[in-house]
C-alpha cells in the first residue's frame, strides 16, 4: 500500500482528486450555512424544499438552475475577455486549496515558500476581477471593478505583514513547519499576545480581501447593482459566486493554520477533522459580520488600511522580531 | 447654520476628506487635477435600480466617485390621480388616493374624507373620529417601519429589514382584522368610517404598544449602536433649516434639520389638540438625524396610540349621508400630517357630483426636489445614504 502511495503517478490524482473534492464540497457547506445561519439570525427559516430535509440540497438545485440559463455576453463587451474572467478569478482559489496542510504528513504541495505561494496565489483573482469589471462594457462594472482593485491592493499588504509576522515566529514560511510549532489551539507562550492582534489584523483583512460585508463595496448592490458582476449570467455568474465562497474557506484555512493550530486538536489525533471545524467556525463568522454590519464607504475602507492596519501589522512584525531576539 | 458642513463640491476636492478628517483623498484629487485629465462620466441611476425603491431615476454626472451633479428624473409612475379624481365620485377618490403613497392608505384616505366633509359642513361623530386617529397612526408606525427596515439595508445591513417586516406582519394583523384590507385599506367613508372597530381590537392594540416599545429600543441598539452605521450617516447629506424650508420639504427632512414643524401641532385636525405628544427634532439636518427623527415619530405615534385608546367614547361611526354626495360651490384645503411629511388636499366643487380640480400636494415630491442640493459634491455610495434618508414613496413623487 505505501509503495503504491509513494509512486508519483498514482499519488498526483490521488492528491488532485482530494483537493478537487475539497473544494468542491467545502465551499457548499459554506454557503448552505450561510442561507441558514443568516435565516435564523433574521427571524425566518431560510431554504426549506429542496433535498428534503431542510433544504440542505438548495445550493445544488441553485448550481441545476445556472447551467440551465441562457449564456448571455453583451454586445459592447470584449467577449474573450469577458468568458475568461471567471475563471481567471476562480482557479487560483483552487489551487490555494492544494497548500494547505490538512493533517501531519498531509499537505498535497509541500513547499518552503507555501505561506507566500497561497497569499500570492489568492490575490490574483483580482485580475480576474478587473478583466470581469473592464470587459463588461458597463458602468456600474466598472466602478465596481475599480473599488475591488484598489481595495485589493490596499488590504493585500496588511495581510502579508500579518502572516510575515507568524513566518517570522515560527521560523518558517513552510505551512507544515508553522502549524508544527503551535499547540492545539494556536501560539502559545510570548508569541500569543502579539500573534492575536496579528489575527484580528488578518482576519479584517482576508476579509475584505474576500469583498464580504461589511467590505463589500466593489458588489455593493444598493450602489453600484451588482459591481463587476453586473453583466454576468448563468454559469459564468456561478463561478464568481463559487470563487466567493471558496475564497471564504481558503482564508478561513489559511488563517487557522496561521494562528488557530490548523489540524491540530484535542482528544481525537491530529487531523483533517480540526481543521474542518476551525475552518465552519471562522466561516461562521465571516456570515455573522454580513449579518449584523452595514457596509462601510469606499474611502472610510481605505482610512482602515492604511492609517489602522498598516502600522499595527508594522509594529507587530517588529514586536515579534524583538520577542524573537530576546 | 449646518451650511458650512455641506461638502463645497467640485472645488478643492473637499468631498474626498474621510470621514474622520485625515484627508487622504485630498492629496489625490488635487494630484489628478494637475498631471491627469479626466473625463466626467454621465450615469443613469434607475429607473431600474435596487436603491430608487421603485422607478425614480436619478442623472448623476461622476467625477471618478464623485458626484458632480445629481438630477431626479421622476415621471415614470404617473397614474394621473389629479385628472382621475375629476371623473369619480367623491366617495370614489378615497380608493384613489390611497394609492399614491402606498404603504400609509388611511393617512391619505383621512385627508380626502376631510376636505369633502369641510365643503359640505359634515360633523363626524366623536367615536369615528377617535378611531381614525387610531389607525392613522398606526398605518403611520407601519410607514415608519418600513423605512427603519429598508434604510440599513441601502447602507448593506440586511438584518433590520426582516425584523422591521416581523413587527409591520403584527401591526397588519390588526388592520387586516379592523379593514379587511392590507394594503389599500379604504377604511375612512365621507362622513366617517367603513365600519365599527371588531370587538377586542382596542385590546390587541393596547397589546401591541408596549411590545412594539421593546422591539424599537432594540432598532436602536441594532442600528443607531453600529459605529458603521454612524461613519456612514453622521455629517453625510446634511439639509439646513433654511433650505430645508425653501424646498418645501416636510416630515422627517425638515425636522431633522431642527424645525419642530408637524401639521399635527400646528395645524391641529381630528383631535389631536387633545392629545399629548411631541415632535422629535434633530440638530444637524444630516441622514443619522432623519433616521433618529423617524424613530422618535414611531415612539410619539405609540404614545398618541396610548392616549386614544382611553379616550374612544361609544356611539355611531358614521353619518347618513344624501343618495348623491354634492358639496356646494366653492373650494377646501386640508392639510394633515402624512407619515412622509406634509399632504395637503385642495378641492374645487362646483356643485356636481365630481370635483372640479383635485389637488394634491405630496410630501416626497418636495423632499425628493432636495436631491441636487444634498448630492452634489458627495460621493457615489454617499448618494444612496442620502437617497434613503429622505424617505420617499415613489408613487408620492409621480402620483
Amino acid at each position: 500500500m505505501s509503495d503504491l502511495l509513494s509512486n508519483y503517478w498514482v499519488l498526483m490524482p490521488v492528491k488532485v482528486v482530494a483537493v478537487l473534492l475539497i473544494f468542491l464540497v467545502f465551499p457548499l457547506v459554506v454557503g448552505y450555512m450561510e442561507h441558514k445561519v443568516m435565516a435564523h439570525m433574521q427571524a425566518r427559516l431560510g431554504p426549506m424544499e429542496a433535498g428534503r430535509f431542510h433544504g440542505v440540497l438548495q445550493l445544488v438545485a441553485d448550481g441545476v438552475k445556472f447551467v440551465q440559463k441562457e449564456s448571455v455576453v453583451p454586445r459592447a463587451a470584449d467577449k474573450w475577455v469577458f468568458t475568461l474572467a471567471p475563471a481567471v478569478a476562480l482557479i487560483p482559489v483552487i489551487l490555494v486549496f492544494g497548500f494547505i496542510p490538512y493533517g501531519p504528513e498531509l499537505t498535497p504541495i509541500r513547499s518552503d515558500v507555501g505561506l507566500f505561494v497561497t497569499l500570492a496565489l489568492s490575490s490574483v483573482s483580482v485580475i480576474g476581477v478587473l478583466m470581469a469589471a473592464w470587459s463588461s462594457a458597463n458602468k456600474y462594472s466598472l466602478i465596481g471593478g475599480l473599488r475591488a482593485a484598489a481595495q485589493l491592493i490596499a488590504y493585500e499588504l496588511p495581510l502579508v505583514l500579518a502572516a510575515a509576522a507568524v513566518a517570522m515566529q515560527a521560523g518558517s514560511a513552510d505551512l507544515a513547519v508553522i502549524v508544527e510549532q503551535q499547540r492545539f489551539w494556536g501560539w502559545a507562550g510570548w508569541a500569543l499576545l502579539p500573534l492575536t492582534v496579528g489575527f484580528f489584523v488578518y482576519g479584517t483583512a482576508a476579509l475584505a480581501e474576500l469583498t464580504r460585508p461589511p467590505f463589500d463595496m466593489p458588489l455593493a448592490d444598493s450602489e453600484v447593482v451588482f459591481g463587476y458582476l453586473t453583466e454576468y449570467t448563468g454559469l459564468r455568474f456561478a463561478f464568481f459566486l463559487l470563487t466567493e465562497y471558496a475564497g471564504i474557506v481558503s482564508q478561513s484555512a489559511i488563517a487557522a493554520t496561521l494562528f488557530l493550530g490548523g489540524y491540530k486538536g484535542v482528544i481525537l489525533p491530529d487531523g483533517p477533522w480540526f481543521l474542518a471545524v476551525k475552518v465552519l467556525a471562522l466561516s461562521f463568522l465571516v456570515i455573522w459580520a454580513r449579518s449584523t454590519y452595514p457596509r462601510l464607504r469606499e474611502d472610510q475602507l481605505q482610512v482602515i488600511a492604511w492609517v489602522r492596519l498598516v502600522p499595527v501589522s508594522l509594529l507587530l512584525i517588529f514586536v515579534v522580531g524583538l520577542l524573537k531576539v530576546v | 447654520m449646518a451650511a458650512d458642513q455641506q461638502p463645497s463640491g467640485a472645488e478643492g476636492g473637499v468631498a474626498f476628506q474621510a470621514a474622520d478628517g485625515t484627508g487622504v483623498g485630498v492629496i489625490i484629487r488635487e494630484r489628478a487635477d494637475r498631471e491627469l485629465h479626466t473625463q466626467d462620466m454621465t450615469l443613469n441611476v434607475g429607473p431600474q435600480h435596487p436603491a430608487t425603491h421603485g422607478v425614480l431615476r436619478v442623472l448623476v454626472t461622476l467625477d471618478g466617485e464623485m458626484i458632480e451633479s445629481a438630477e431626479p428624473v421622476i415621471g415614470y409612475m404617473h397614474r394621473s390621480f389629479e385628472k382621475l379624481a375629476e371623473y369619480r365620485d367623491y366617495r370614489q377618490i378615497i380608493a384613489l388616493v390611497n394609492r399614491h403613497d402606498w404603504v400609509s392608505s388611511i393617512c391619505n384616505e383621512l385627508g380626502v374624507a376631510m376636505v369633502v366633509e369641510r365643503q359640505m359642513g359634515i360633523e363626524v361623530p366623536e367615536r369615528a373620529t377617535w378611531i381614525r386617529m387610531l389607525m392613522a397612526e398606526w398605518t403611520r408606525i407601519l410607514n415608519h417601519l418600513m423605512f427603519v427596515g429598508s434604510y440599513p439595508l441601502e447602507l448593506g445591513a440586511i438584518t433590520p429589514m426582516f425584523y422591521a417586516f416581523r413587527e409591520r406582519e403584527e401591526i397588519q394583523a390588526l388592520m387586516e382584522w379592523v379593514t379587511g384590507g392590507r394594503l389599500h385599506l379604504t377604511y375612512c367613508r365621507v362622513g366617517g368610517l367603513k365600519q365599527d372597530l371588531p370587538r377586542g381590537a382596542i385590546d390587541l392594540s393596547r397589546d401591541l404598544v408596549p411590545r412594539l416599545r421593546e422591539r424599537i429600543k432594540e432598532y436602536e441598539t441594532l442600528i443607531l449602536g453600529n459605529e458603521i452605521f454612524a461613519a456612514r450617516t453622521k455629517g453625510i447629506g446634511v439639509l439646513p433649516a433654511d433650505v430645508a424650508c425653501s424646498y418645501g420639504s416636510s416630515g422627517c427632512s425638515l425636522q431633522a434639520a431642527g424645525v419642530p414643524e408637524d401639521a399635527r401641532k400646528t395645524e391641529p385636525y381630528l383631535f389631536y389638540d387633545q392629545v399629548e405628544f411631541d415632535v422629535p427634532t434633530g440638530r444637524n439636518g444630516d441622514c443619522y438625524d432623519r433616521f433618529t427623527v423617524l424613530l422618535g415619530r414611531m415612539k410619539e405615534s405609540l404614545r398618541i396610540i396610548e392616549q386614544v385608546h382611553e379616550r374612544i367614547p361609544p356611539g355611531p361611526v358614521t353619518v347618513k349621508l344624501p343618495k348623491v354626495v354634492r358639496p356646494p360651490a366653492g373650494h377646501a384645503y386640508v392639510r394633515t400630517e402624512a407619515p412622509l411629511g406634509q399632504l395637503s388636499y385642495y378641492m374645487v366643487s362646483h356643485n356636481e357630483k365630481t370635483p372640479w380640480r383635485f389637488k394634491m400636494r405630496t410630501p416626497s415630491f418636495n423632499n425628493v426636489s432636495t436631491f441636487p442640493y444634498l448630492l452634489k459634491g458627495t460621493l457615489l455610495a454617499d448618494m444612496i445614504a442620502v437617497m434613503g434618508s429622505v424617505f420617499f414613496i415613489v408613487g408620492d413623487i409621480d402620483r
